[in-house]
């Protein structure tokens, strides 16, 4: 079992005939996800590699019977690629662009949650997702992660992601699907949901968990491990000797509540009973030692 | 995701934030047709004078940096006569407050000040939605009355996709218990200020104080705007406050090639891919007793030109003693990485020895192509741990001069 996507899976690339989503969609494809239609309102009715070109998701999930969709297209058409790909009906959408800006996100976020409930938004700036050895959508490498359980991995750093799957697989230990969040102040899918996922998904038997300085998203996360968590967590927290960052003046801060250092991260996840690393190969090895004892 | 080759300028997404001076907050205030004072910038004494004169005293001189606390710093002074503007603007031009020494002055006309209020917008990341702040105590750091008197402080919650109504101000407004002489100006004072915040891009918006005049009229008295650089592909006009953003000397140079740095204090310099890695780097260097002299993630691409650029901007770092290269390749091959580094260490000449370590895709490729070049000065690390504990051994032998 895996969360969100598997090998049944079938995802439209909106900008698939752009040179980063020609490269990583066909580098997609060659890992096994079923790749089955790429959007541009001006090449429909052609194809990348033999992958169909259609003038729009709605037009791509009617021909092919998609049911997620990556998107690969430059941050000032974001939100608009999102609303499509949500109206077009997939359930699943992937957005790895980075530089989107905020306003754009709060209003995608909150009109997917009202109009569009059932479907799940991973990222902006995110690596994306990744079931070993099922599915891979996005931009993650895909033989750095080892198939198999138990291990879930949620993250909200790019390299980090990579460096957690890959000191997992040194170890021999497998992983049932790894999400990048992504860092951006209005993420799609949060800790939680991964989380929640995780301790649904009978295959995961442990999770880890990469979090980074600022924001709350960590504590938040704390919070629902000490309720609602059966499985073990191990952790990481990225920024431990990182000087005060840039604040958003005065009513970010209060909006934080003081919240966003490594330090206060790494306390609420310890005091929910989490296990964490000081840096991301101790963490590993904490997870080897759950491993270990399940 | 920073992409291989992608098609975000690295220019743009490298400051996720832009800070306003006072006085551009104001007029950027102003472009949305908010009450703000007349005023000038000033960036010398005579300049100063010569505003004061024009504008007409009583006047405030103000200087304009990107750090609070401007008052208590002896930064903001009321000038009664032209004499005194002379006095206090050559007190000011050229004082450090908080480590920003200030530059420039803003001469504004005097306000009669009858009440002071709090108005601000962010983003709630926790809510996901906009956070409207008002309150009646304004004037002083807003953090101190949300814990000495957090119900002074009036919320509104706003859901992005409707945005602010004229109803629902109404009430905010009303549940911050604003005389009702401001309520109509305050009002709309607020609607501008969330037009403002959203068709602007500003990540925060911030008036304090909100102020009531004698008069009855409601008035922007000081502005703190930061916008989000992630909107200039709609705003060409923001690229001109890229300029007054504070940096030091290390994060202008590394600024102007397009790479992501943060100085610090330390002596280990840090190159890494990816900025949870990078972040990661610094703490490593740190548990095993050493201190990073910054911050730099060169990104997915680690090209030549980004490796040189890299080097280059580190070996002009004089604190720097030893630089720890921390590479883990994942869509990114690591001979391309080896590559990089070879041809970029032909390009600089380095002064510090280098640690590197690298892992992932491809990495015995790239070790095998990096094994030539080895030497006291050019070694490579099995694992992250120990290429900081090699840097930080070599830091501390090169400052002791052993």
């Amino acid at each position: 079992m895996s969360i969100f996507v598997d090998e049944t899976t079938r995802v439209v690339y909106q900008g698939l005939t752009g040179s980063q989503g020609r490269y990583y969609g066909l580098l997609n494809r060659d890992y096994g996800t079923q790749v089955v239609a790429g959007t541009n309102p001006r090449k429909a009715g052609e194809d990348v590699d033999g992958i169909p070109i259609f003038a729009s998701v709605a037009e791509a999930v009617a021909e092919t019977g998609a049911t997620a969709s990556c998107i690969f297209i430059p941050a000032p058409g974001v939100h608009d690629a999102v609303i499509e790909a949500a109206e077009g009906g997939v359930k699943f959408i992937v957005s790895v662009t980075e530089g989107v800006p905020a306003h754009d996100e709060a209003r995608f976020y909150n009109r997917l949650r009202r109009d569009f409930p059932d479907v799940q938004l991973l990222g902006p700036n995110c690596p994306g997702i990744i079931s070993p050895g099922k599915c891979n959508i996005g931009i993650t490498a895909g033989h750095i992660a080892l198939p198999g359980g138990p291990v879930g991995i949620v993250s909200r750093s790019g390299t980090l992601t990579y460096q957690a799957l890959y000191e997992l697989k040194q170890k021999g230990i497998g992983c049932t699907t790894c999400v990048g969040i992504g860092g951006d102040p209005v993420p799609g899918t949060s800790f939680i949901d991964c989380l929640a996922a995780f301790e649904e998904d009978p295959e995961t038997k442990a999770v880890m968990m990469i979090g980074e300085i600022g924001g709350s998203a960590e504590e938040e996360a704390a919070a629902f491990i000490r309720d609602n968590m059966t499985k073990p967590v191990a952790s990481y927290v990225a920024g431990v000797t990182a000087p005060p960052g840039k604040k958003m003046g005065h009513a970010g801060a209060i909006v934080s509540g003081g919240k966003g250092t490594a330090a206060a991260k790494m306390d609420a996840l310890r005091s929910a009973g989490v296990q964490v690393g000081l840096n991301p190969t101790e963490a590993g090895e904490l997870m080897a030692g759950i491993v270990a004892g399940l | 995701m920073e992409l291989a080759g992608g098609w975000v300028s690295r220019r743009v997404q490298e400051a996720a934030e832009v800070d306003l001076f006072e006085y551009q907050g104001k007029q950027f205030f102003a472009g949305y047709g908010m009450p703000v004072s007349p005023g000038e910038i000033a960036f010398t004494v005579d300049e100063a004078v010569a505003a004061a004169e024009r504008l007409g005293t009583p006047v405030m001189v103000k200087a304009q940096v990107h750090a609070g606390g401007r008052g208590k710093a002896g930064g903001v002074k009321f000038a009664a006569t032209v004499d005194d503007v002379r006095t206090h603007a050559s007190a000011i031009l050229g004082l450090d407050i908080k480590g920003h020494v200030v530059g420039r002055v803003w001469i504004e006309k005097a306000s009669d000040i009858a009440e002071e209020y709090y108005a601000s917008f962010t983003l709630d990341r926790s809510e996901k939605k906009h956070l409207g702040m008002l309150s009646v105590e304004g004037g002083v750091e807003i953090e101190t009355v949300a814990e000495e008197n957090p119900d002074a402080i009036a919320k509104v919650w706003i859901d992005p996709v409707d945005g602010l109504s004229e109803s629902e101000c109404r009430s905010w407004v009303a549940a911050a218990g604003l005389p009702d002489a401001a309520v109509d100006r305050t009002v709309d004072i607020l609607l501008k200020l969330y037009t403002a915040y959203v068709d602007g891009d500003a990540d925060m918006v911030e008036i304090n104080p909100l102020i009531l005049t004698p008069e009855g009229q409601v008035h922007v008295l000081d502005a703190k705007v930061t916008l989000d650089a992630n909107s200039v592909f709609r705003h060409e006009d923001y690229a001109a406050f890229d300029e007054t953003q504070s940096r030091d000397e290390r994060e202008t140079a590394a600024h102007e090639i397009g790479l992501q740095y943060v100085g610090l204090d330390g002596s280990v310099g840090v190159i890494a891919n990816g900025a949870g890695l990078a972040m990661s780097t610094v703490d490593v260097i740190s548990q095993v007793g050493g201190a990073a002299a910054n911050f730099l993630d060169i990104g997915g691409g680690a090209d030549v030109d980004t490796m040189a650029g890299a080097l280059e901007v580190i070996n002009n770092d004089p604190a720097v003693r030893s630089i720890f290269i921390n590479i883990f390749g994942g869509i990114t091959r690591g001979e391309v990485v080896a590559n990089g580094i070879v041809e970029a260490l032909e390009r600089v000449t380095i002064n510090s020895p280098i640690v590197i370590r690298l892992d992932g895709t491809n990495a015995d490729e790239g070790r095998m192509i990096l094994e030539p070049h080895f030497s006291d000065s050019l070694q490579m690390a099995s694992t992250m741990l120990e290429a900081a504990e090699r840097a930080v051994g070599l830091a501390t032998t090169a400052s002791t001069g052993a």
